[in-house]
């Protein structure tokens, strides 16, 4: 009886985490990689120079064309919590449209972000009207 | 009996240890012998152009201690999070006239006086307390080595360079006194303990 019962929390343990802790693992482990040095590990960017992804209005608003910003980079003037960004981004085309759809998911519940869910098909789409 | 002295003792060494007045940095810059004197190396002269397009001269930083280090605004590597450490030791010290804070760019060809104005202008920095300079390039390359960092153009790279992102402290009397990895916010945080030290020395 005793080794059922330890074996159901064991497993209650397992699904906990499972859902929890590990829900955004490769978006987060790409994001560390390929984002933070510049947008930082908590999402805060720059002051001034690097716009924020953490309570961005701008991430929020925009989530259609997330994925073709990561994978073509970003040029010219971008307001996102009304203050004006103009440094360039270099995009990263080595990123598969799998992996681009994991690092906005990470992003979109991250650092108390609450941007919901982005489906595959929607980063599919995004990036089939921005190739040329 | 015994025992209880014995952790009385240690715990109030212990305690001691950690309240003594920190004692002063030592010198860090190669030293070499001089008729039976050491004799530091110091940071050598140097004219660079700062981000208000002044002359920006060892004369600046007279009197004064300074944090330097070597950077780039189009950085897409460890620039934007040595920055943001920048940034927080020229908040901490914000208010002491006895430090200022010395940014060289390492690419003078894109970052011009008017990118690095703006660069500062977007942190929201003082242009009298935080220097942001550009210049000849051989010079920047050659001073980056007193100021214990690696400079090197590698087209090889994405960005084009290859460089240290250390911080060092430099005194009034032009030698290095303390240094630490720019990147790494616990180092800085130790970092900015010796400016502390360094200050009241000064």
């Amino acid at each position: 009886m005793k080794s059922k019962v330890l074996l159901f929390l064991f497993s209650l343990c397992f699904f906990f985490f499972d859902c929890e802790s590990n829900r955004h693992q490769q978006g987060e482990i790409l994001y560390l990689n390929f984002c933070a040095s510049c947008h930082m590990d908590d999402g805060t960017g720059l002051a001034g120079n690097i716009p924020p992804l953490a309570q961005s209005d701008y991430v929020s608003q925009n989530q259609g064309r997330l994925a073709c910003i990561i994978r073509y980079g970003m040029e010219g003037e971008v307001v996102v919590n009304g203050k004006t960004y103009q440094n360039p981004m270099a995009g990263i085309p080595q990123l598969s449209e799998f992996e681009i759809a994991n690092i906005i998911n990470y992003v979109n519940q991250a650092w108390g972000n609450d941007y919901g869910y982005l489906p595959m098909n929607v980063v599919r789409d995004g990036l089939e009207e921005c190739r040329e | 009996m015994n025992w209880f002295f014995f952790t009385t003792a240690s715990s109030f060494l212990i305690l001691v240890g950690c309240q003594r007045p920190a004692e002063r940095l030592p010198i860090l810059s190669k030293s070499r012998e001089v008729e039976g004197k050491v004799v530091y190396d110091q940071i050598p002269d140097f004219e660079f152009i700062g981000q208000d397009s002044n002359r920006v001269t060892n004369a600046t930083f007279a009197g004064k201690a300074y944090v330097a280090d070597f950077f780039f605004t189009s950085c897409p590597t460890i620039c934007p999070v040595m920055t943001r450490n920048m940034l927080k030791i020229y908040e901490r010290f914000q208010d002491s006239t006895q430090l200022l804070l010395l940014s060289h760019t390492i690419d003078p060809r894109r970052d011009t006086v008017g990118r690095l104005r703006q660069y500062a202008q977007n942190l929201g920095v003082r242009s009298d307390k935080w220097f942001f300079v550009t210049g000849n390039k051989d010079e920047i390359y050659d001073i980056a080595d007193d100021y214990f960092n690696v400079v090197i153009e590698d087209p090889t790279l994405p960005a084009g360079f290859d460089h240290s992102g250390r911080f060092v402290l430099v005194d009034p009397q032009r030698h290095i006194r303390a240094y630490c990895q720019g990147t790494d916010s616990a180092a800085v945080e130790k970092f900015m303990e010796a400016i502390e030290t360094l200050l009241d020395e000064i």
